[in-house]
This record gives C-alpha cells, sequence and structure tokens, in this order.
C-alpha cells in the first residue's frame, strides 16, 4: 500500500528477554539492543521470518523471541503498537523510576 | 515457629545446588531454554514483561523476624530494593537476574527459605488464617497443619504432575479469613463430639475463569487421617481429572462435572485402602508439630489497657488506627495489629527493603519476632501489647506502614497487572492507586466502612476479583483497557461469587464508576449496614439504575 501524507509505517522488529538477567532486547543488524530503536526493522512478512529464525539460532543467549508491530514516528524512532510492547520498552508505568525509562 | 531439622534443611539446601547446575548448564548451552523452563518455574523463578521474577514462599503466611531481615538483604543485594507480598501470602521480586538466583536462594536456605512450590502443577504453598495462633475466634492454631501438609506435600513424588496447579488452605477459627472456599482443598477445624480436634474438608473451589465456590466432602475427619484422606482426594483428582484441555484441567471442573456425592464416593473408596497405612498420623508426630508451634510466653496481663484505652481517647488518629487495623487478640491484654500495604496512592502489597528491616525490629520489638503475611497483601504483627500499641504506631508511621484502611475501600487487593505481567490483558495497579486516592478522605473511608474491592488484571484472577464486595476485571477491549464490575462476591465463611453488573468501563471512567457505587450504598445503606449486607437486601438494582440510568 502506497504511503499517503501520514507520517508512519507499519512494520515489526524481534524481541526477546536476554537469558542471564531476563531484560528485554531488540534484534539489530549485529545482535542485539536494548534500544528498540537500534532494531533491525522488517518490511514484510518474509522479511520478518528471516529475522525471527537468527533470533532463534541465538537461543543459547536470549529466550522466547517474537515479533512486534511497531510504527516509525517522523522523526525516525520506533514505538510499539500495543501498550503491553510499549511497556517493555519502557518498564513499569507505576514505577518510573525502575526500566529502561529510568536511565 | 517450626525449626527445619536436617532432613528439612538437607532438602532445601540440595535443591540449590541442583539448581546451581542447571542454570550453569543453562548459561553454558548444554540446556534449551525448552529443557530449562520447567526446571526453573520448579524452582519459583518465572520470565515476566520486564524481567525475570521470583516468587518465594512463605509457608502458611508465617515470617520470623530473622527471615524478614534476609528478604530485605534480597531486595536490595539481588533485586531494586523492594519486594511484592501477593495474594497468596507469599513474596516476589521483581528484577533478580538468572546468574544470581541460585546464591539468593542460598541465602534464603540460610533462613529456612526457598521457592519451592510457588510453581508447576504440583501441591502449591499451603496458605492459612493470618492471626493463627493469635485470633480470639480460633479453635486450634492451623499452622500445625500447614505444616504437617507442608512436609507430605514438599516434593511428593505422585503429585509433582498434576493436572493442573493444587492449591489448599486451612483456617482454625469461626470467621474464615484464609478464603478456604475458593481453593482446591479448603480445610476447617472442628471439635468432634468429645472436644477432640477433626476436619472439615471441601473440594473443588476455585477462582480464574471458571469461579466456583467449593463443596463440602466430609463433616468431620479424624486428626490422625488428614493425610491419608488428602492422599486420596489428590489421587482420585490425578486420576480423573483432566488433561485435554488446561481450562479444564483443575479439581473444581472435576467436581462440577461428576458431582460431589461421586467424588466424594471415589474419594472414600480410595481412602477406605490407605487410611491405615503409612499417612497415618502417630500421635507423637503431631505433638511435636504442636510443639513447635506452642504459643509464646504471654505475660500475665488484664483484659484491658487502661492505658491504651486512654492513648486512644487522646489522640484521635491512633484510634482510628486501631479501629481498622487492630483485632482481638486471645491472650489478655494482647492484640493483633495488622500493618497496611496499600498506602493512599500506593502499589498494592509492595514494600522497600527499609519498611521489611522496620518491620523486623518492630516484630523483635513487640512481637515475639512474629510475622504474618495476610492474603489481602497485608503483613500482621500477631502478638502486640495493647500497652506497646501506640508505641509500634508512631513506629509505623515513621516508615510509612501506619495507613488506618484494614477492612476498607482503601484496602485494594491487585493482582501486578500489565505493568509486570506477561498475562495480564490490562493494568491493575493503576486503578488501585487511583480508587484509593479517591477515597483518602479518612472520615468519609472510615463512614463508607467494611468493604472489599479487588481487581484483577486478567482473567486468571490472581487478584480474586470474583470474591471481591466490588471486583474489578482489566480486560483488552480492541488495543484498550476496559474495566468490567461484579458486585457481591465474598470470600469469607459466607463465600459468594460475584456478578458482573453490566458493560464494562474504559481506564478514565472506573473509578468514576466504582464512586457511583459506593455513594449509591451511602444513599440507601439502613444503620450499621455493612456493603455488602445493603447489596444482599437490595440487589444489584439501585446500583445499576445509577450505573447506566433507569432505560
Amino acid at each position: 500500500m502506497p504511503s499517503k501524507a501520514t507520517q508512519t509505517t507499519t512494520t515489526e522488529i524481534i524481541t526477546a528477554n536476554r537469558l542471564g538477567d531476563g531484560l528485554v532486547i531488540f534484534l539489530t543488524t549485529t545482535g542485539w539492543s536494548a534500544n528498540i530503536n537500534a532494531a533491525e526493522v522488517s518490511e514484510t512478512k518474509d522479511a520478518t521470518a528471516v529475522l525471527l529464525a537468527r533470533a532463534e539460532a541465538d537461543a543459547g543467549n536470549v529466550v522466547g523471541p517474537y515479533a512486534v508491530a511497531v510504527t516509525r514516528q517522523a522523526d525516525g524512532s520506533l514505538h510499539a503498537q500495543k501498550y503491553r510492547e510499549a511497556l517493555r520498552t519502557r518498564g513499569p508505568s507505576v514505577r518510573t523510576d525502575l526500566g529502561y525509562q529510568a536511565a | 515457629m517450626y525449626v527445619y531439622d536436617e532432613l528439612d534443611r538437607g532438602l532445601v539446601e540440595d535443591r540449590v545446588e541442583e539448581f546451581r547446575d542447571q542454570v550453569r548448564r543453562r548459561i553454558s548451552g548444554e540446556l534449551t531454554e525448552e529443557q530449562f523452563r520447567p526446571l526453573r518455574l520448579m524452582n519459583g523463578l518465572y520470565l515476566q514483561l520486564h524481567a525475570y521474577m521470583l516468587r518465594v514462599a512463605v509457608p502458611y503466611g508465617v515470617l520470623s523476624s530473622v527471615q524478614m531481615r534476609k528478604l530485605a538483604r534480597i531486595a536490595r543485594v539481588y533485586d531494586r530494593g523492594y519486594g511484592h507480598f501477593t495474594t497468596r501470602q507469599n513474596i516476589q521480586f521483581n528484577w533478580p537476574k538468572l546468574e544470581e538466583t541460585p546464591d539468593l536462594l542460598a541465602e534464603l536456605a540460610e533462613v529456612e527459605m526457598h521457592a519451592i512450590q510457588t510453581s508447576g502443577n504440583c501441591i502449591r504453598n499451603t496458605t492459612a488464617d493470618q492471626f493463627a495462633g493469635a485470633a480470639a475466634d480460633e479453635l486450634e492454631d492451623p499452622r500445625i497443619w500447614c505444616e504437617i501438609i507442608r512436609q507430605w506435600s514438599t516434593f511428593h513424588p505422585e503429585f509433582t504432575f498434576l493436572p493442573r496447579k493444587f492449591k489448599i488452605a486451612v483456617t482454625g477459627a469461626v470467621s474464615d479469613r484464609a478464603a478456604i472456599k475458593v481453593h482446591d482443598i479448603g480445610i476447617v477445624l472442628v471439635q468432634g463430639e468429645t472436644g477432640e480436634t477433626g476436619f472439615e474438608i471441601w473440594a473443588g473451589g476455585g477462582l480464574g475463569r471458571t469461579p466456583m465456590i467449593a463443596k463440602k466432602i466430609r463433616d468431620f475427619l479424624p486428626a490422625a487421617d488428614l493425610l491419608s484422606y488428602l492422599e486420596a482426594m489428590l489421587r482420585v483428582y490425578n486420576r480423573f481429572g483432566r488433561r485435554d484441555n488446561k481450562y479444564k484441567a483443575r479439581i473444581k471442573i472435576l467436581v462440577h462435572e461428576i458431582g460431589a456425592d461421586t467424588y466424594r464416593d471415589a474419594v472414600e473408596a480410595e481412602w477406605a485402602d490407605i487410611r491405615h497405612g503409612a499417612l497415618a498420623l502417630p500421635d507423637q508426630e503431631i505433638r511435636r508439630i504442636r510443639d513447635a508451634f506452642a504459643p509464646p510466653a504471654f505475660a500475665a496481663l488484664p483484659v484491658s489497657s487502661t492505658g491504651f484505652e486512654a492513648r486512644k481517647f487522646e489522640d484521635r488518629a491512633f484510634a482510628r488506627w486501631v479501629a481498622t487495623n487492630v483485632r482481638r487478640h486471645k491472650a489478655p491484654g494482647y492484640a493483633i495489629a495488622n500493618i497496611s500495604l496499600k498506602p493512599v496512592g500506593g502499589i498494592p502489597g509492595d514494600a522497600t527493603a527499609e519498611q521489611m528491616d522496620a518491620v523486623a525490629g518492630y516484630a523483635d520489638r513487640w512481637s515475639f519476632g512474629e510475622i504474618r503475611v495476610a492474603h489481602e497483601q497485608n503483613l500482621v504483627l500477631p502478638h502486640v501489647r495493647q500497652d506497646d500499641l501506640y508505641d509500634l504506631w508512631l513506629a509505623l508511621g515513621s516508615v510509612e506502614l501506619d495507613t488506618p484502611n484494614i477492612g476498607t475501600i482503601g484496602d485494594i487487593i491487585a493482582c501486578p497487572g500489565m505493568d509486570y505481567c506477561s498475562l495480564a490483558t490490562a493494568r491493575s495497579i493503576p486503578v488501585a492507586q487511583q480508587i484509593s486516592e479517591r477515597f483518602a478522605d479518612l472520615d468519609r473511608l472510615h463512614d463508607i466502612g467494611s468493604v472489599s474491592l479487588n481487581i484483577s488484571g486478567c482473567i486468571n484472577a490472581c487478584g480474586h476479583h470474583h470474591v471481591g464486595n466490588i471486583g474489578i476485571l482489566g480486560v483488552d477491549k480492541k488495543g484498550e483497557e476496559f474495566y468490567q464490575i461484579t458486585l457481591g462476591g465474598q470470600a469469607d465463611e459466607n463465600a459468594a461469587i460475584g456478578r458482573i453488573i453490566g458493560p464494562g468501563f474504559p481506564a478514565d471512567e472506573i473509578v468514576g464508576a466504582i464512586e457511583t457505587i459506593i455513594e449509591t450504598y451511602l444513599s440507601v445503606r439502613q444503620d450499621g449496614e455493612a456493603f455488602i449486607a445493603t447489596l444482599n437486601r437490595l440487589g444489584q438494582t439501585p446500583f445499576k439504575e445509577k450505573l447506566y440510568g433507569t432505560a
């Protein structure tokens, strides 16, 4: 679908939890990052499957990889579409001193 | 309190070392996550939304001051400085590292604690009346029997892979504070015709997506037969409980489908075979455990203290705290002090390491070193002299633990919800925070009086919403948090499942809806009538009309 005047496009990234400390991580072109904006973005289902396979091949270091729908903002940053996933990028909404949002 | 013998200690220490090896093998790649996951769950280690979560067992809600200090240390050293007391009298840490968990568990083992029976399809940690051994209305201390059940159920080889998890609760008092009728098995201590101890047995209660009140299975079970009867009950469930469908696998479904009479007949038949076998409890063993729970050395005191009465007269804030947070004790001159973990705007059940240390200190000073965890997510100092209550109250105030709201609408049970839990469909904690803020005014709070409000962030009902006088269930409605209200639930001896009052409310309307319900109650209640009594007298209609209009 051609993008219209809206400033966002819909895409997917891969997330998981790091084995050693359980923290939320995102698959990048070179490995994993705690920063969602570093995530490698897929624009198609096929590309998502390729990314997921790469994530699963790293099962010795990560737990439970899966794809998450994100929206790219006008400034280039990535935002998870579902609230649950947005919480994972930040930390508990009731403890803003904890999780990535505290950094 | 019961003190571990060599067998108990060896069991827990061996488990720590076994898990240490399993963690090592997972990290080195010898074990896949698929292989490792059930192993970590058997040690209470879940993977949640943001990190691992470790659920530590607090068997039947009993903690010593030494154990509480250890929990504070765990919070400080291995976590982020706090812990969360749960609706099953346990404590959860939200940020432990897998790599550090074996050391954490080894530290817990030093104080006879562990994370065994806090996950998986086994017999879970047994829960009990948080006032056990202290309540004025108690027939006998349920901890004795909880401990006997603990020893029988821990690593029970036959019941390690049940169709589903299995929860037992025990009360020894007239008022049921342990919610025994919404447990897989509920046990009520009763006296036989000649005054001997026995048990009334209930089965098939539960919450979750199919809430049910337990059915009575036996009027009187002699004390010596407790374990053989439980074994028979579990065996019948293990054999006939459904394994084809996770949502139909709890014993409540079995008892409901075949009927309580058929279930009872099967149990009695099984029991007849094993009643006089190895599980019959010898008197001396019962005595050994009973001695472990002998009452502390209470001083001989007058029934009431004039100093205490005078303090209440002089200090209205203290009197208010006493009215909500203090309960009658069986020993003259003593009282049960409830410590609310529900500060206005706070997170229900959370306590900081500093607060845990402080409570441990108060327990040493004023309560024989004993602490209890209530399934309502509060703490209890079970044995406080009435004369010491004022000093205790002042001390609690210094660590923000003096909220006078036990049993009120501010005393909200709430699961962690989507802020922490990977199963949740909506957040629970922010709703609890907003409701407690809306009802922060103490005059209003105390005027409203006794009402239970329970919130769950998904259908699994960890927040016990079905049995709250007011229940709130958070659901996901097309990506938005939505909240359904049930009215009429009760978790006590008159256990009842609440009924949905009507369509749910979005997050920004739920607090207003609760206020409408409370205002309606205040406008129609009779003198001295609690919320649940008014609701039971009038039904849902007046509340429905105010919430949704008369159309």
